[in-house]
């Protein structure tokens, strides 16, 4: 099967390039070995956020995210984005869009006033659901050097790569999907279960930068199951999620120090960070070794004891 | 439920329910929320309900009800939009397009919290990011950028001034603009805001 033809348009949010930088480069690293086109979507925004800027003015979220769509119209290709926050904006607007011609055109009426219009002929996609549908599990397995012997991963989905299941690409399943144990079994790595793995991890929904508390209290709730279930590193596909779990691990240990005894110290990275590893890609390209002296950024909880554990197992 | 079970219901919810509120629903498209019959399907399978005050169940009622008490209540606001409820509801109600539409009328209103305004106001319209990497405070991230391999600003509206242009003249053609510079001088004024 030849898919080295396959081209999409990068759309890159908030979060990722400005926060992650190592999620872009993992995303873009990992599709370059696949052989896969990445092209820029220059000038793209903010998607816009789905759990701020949508609650604040429904009209905005759409015609923001419909000028983005656009963007890769005009490259006639699907817009990619490695963000569950983007996907759910992209692909709710694009779902909506489709559903409601008046609405279209209204839409269509105000981006006229920038020059640009928008027809809807290219579906969103998220990094996941390429890797997953568009190259299949067979296809990227050719591609895996490496696989870890023994490294116990607890997968969290996230809500909006499922969810609203109508307006998803997985059959409408929402309770227990598997396409993201799939791909991280690809590594020889062994997705554990753990209570509530489908659970939010707080952050959307406008909560982080509302409540941080409550935000936190979600998170608390996956990361004392997490613990239990006794992982040796959480794999996310959403950065936003990610930043959660990684930032927010430390505002957890903070805020419910009493409560939770020991402070959480649980590696998290991104699904194209450990597939990269087991294809063979340098980890400090990777963003898996610190190779700066930058203080305070991400990653906010140490990789250290994930690199001490597949040293001998990367082989 | 048989069919004419839930004819009889959607007859008597439809002429039950009649005020302002559900009118601007109905105006967006919603009209569905007539049909939720209070199971509490939604507030049992909520998980911010389980550690906060609300209770979706009941933010529905209250719209149905036009007790317009609810948008000025903090509780809406803390919603993760997990799609929970909105899976689950036995009547097919986007329960959570009802809660952003509730907070949208909020807005509207002028009900907004200082942090979500500010990221509105001085973030999201200024750069048309909502996570910003200009400026001297998010120096760092540019050199993290660099340390990857990456060119200091990503390839989106950070390195296209036109492109926050078009963004902005969208956001002002859409009257976004002009709410917030509504709700700015609200704020300024009477310190009306979420309880
Ligand atoms: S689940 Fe649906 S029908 Fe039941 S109370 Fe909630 S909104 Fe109403
Ligand atoms: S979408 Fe919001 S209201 Fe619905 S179950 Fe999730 S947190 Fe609760």
């Amino acid at each position: 099967m030849n898919k080295s033809a396959l081209k999409y348009g990068f759309f890159l949010g908030c979060v990722i390039p400005n926060r992650y930088p190592m999620i872009e480069r993992s995303i873009r690293d990992v599709f370059e070995e696949l052989n896969i086109e990445l092209i820029d979507l220059a000038g793209a925004s903010c998607c816009p956020a789905p759990g701020v800027f949508r609650s604040f003015h429904i009209l905005t979220w759409l015609v923001i995210a419909a000028r983005n769509l656009s963007l890769s119209e005009e490259l006639k290709v699907s817009p990619v984005t490695g963000c569950n926050g983007c996907y759910g904006t992209l692909r709710d607007v694009w779902y909506d869009l489709e559903h409601d011609p008046q609405l279209k055109m209204k839409v269509n009426e105000e981006l006229r006033k920038i020059g640009k219009s928008y027809t809807g002929k290219y579906e969103p996609k998220h990094v996941v659901q390429v890797l997953y549908q568009d190259l299949g599990l067979d296809y990227l397995k050719d591609y895996i050097k490496y696989k870890f012997s023994d490294l116990k991963v607890a997968v969290h989905y996230g809500c909006h790569i499922i969810k609203p299941s109508i307006k998803r690409p997985w059959n409408k399943e929402y309770e227990s999907p598997t396409f993201l144990d799939e791909l991280v079994e690809l590594t020889g790595a062994k997705s554990i279960d753990y209570k509530d793995k489908y659970l939010c991890c707080g952050a959307g929904g406008a909560l982080r930068s509302g409540f941080n508390e409550v935000a936190a209290d979600f998170t608390k709730e996956k990361l004392i199951n997490i613990r239990k279930a006794k992982a040796d590193i959480i794999i996310t596909c959403c950065p936003f999620c990610q930043l959660q779990f990684d930032l927010g691990q430390k505002e957890v240990s903070n805020i419910f120090r009493d409560e939770i005894k020991k402070p959480f110290t649980i590696p998290v990275i991104y699904i194209t960070q450990l597939i990269g590893l087991s294809m063979g890609i340098d980890p400090n390209r990777l963003g898996l070794i610190k190779n700066h002296n930058i203080k305070d950024v991400s990653p906010f909880i140490s990789l250290d004891p994930f690199l001490k554990l597949i040293k001998k197992q990367l082989i | 439920m048989n069919s004419k079970t839930e004819e009889v219901l959607r007859k008597d919810i439809r002429k039950s329910y009649n005020n302002k509120l559900i009118q601007k629903f109905i105006n967006a498209g919603l009209e569905e929320i007539r049909a939720c019959i209070n199971c509490g399907t939604c507030t049992g399978s909520c998980p911010s309900g389980k550690r906060t005050a609300l209770r979706v169940r009941s933010a529905i009622k209250k719209a149905l009800d036009g007790d317009e008490s609810i948008l000025k209540d903090k509780d809406i606001w803390f919603c993760s939009t997990c799609y929970y409820c909105y899976e689950r509801c036995p009547r097919n109600i986007p329960v959570t397009d009802m809660i952003i539409k509730l907070r949208n009328i909020a807005v509207e209103e002028g009900y907004i919290l200082d942090n979500h305004f500010d990221l509105a106001y001085n973030v999201f319209y200024k750069t048309c990011h909502a996570i910003s990497a200009i400026g001297e405070n998010n120096k760092k991230w540019r050199e993290l950028r660099e340390s990857y391999d990456l060119p200091s600003l990503p390839p989106t509206v950070h390195s296209y001034p036109e492109a926050v242009k078009e963004c902005q003249k969208l956001m002002r053609e859409v009257k976004f603009k002009q709410l917030l510079d509504k709700i700015k001088k609200k704020k300024k004024k009477d310190n009306k805001n979420i309880k």
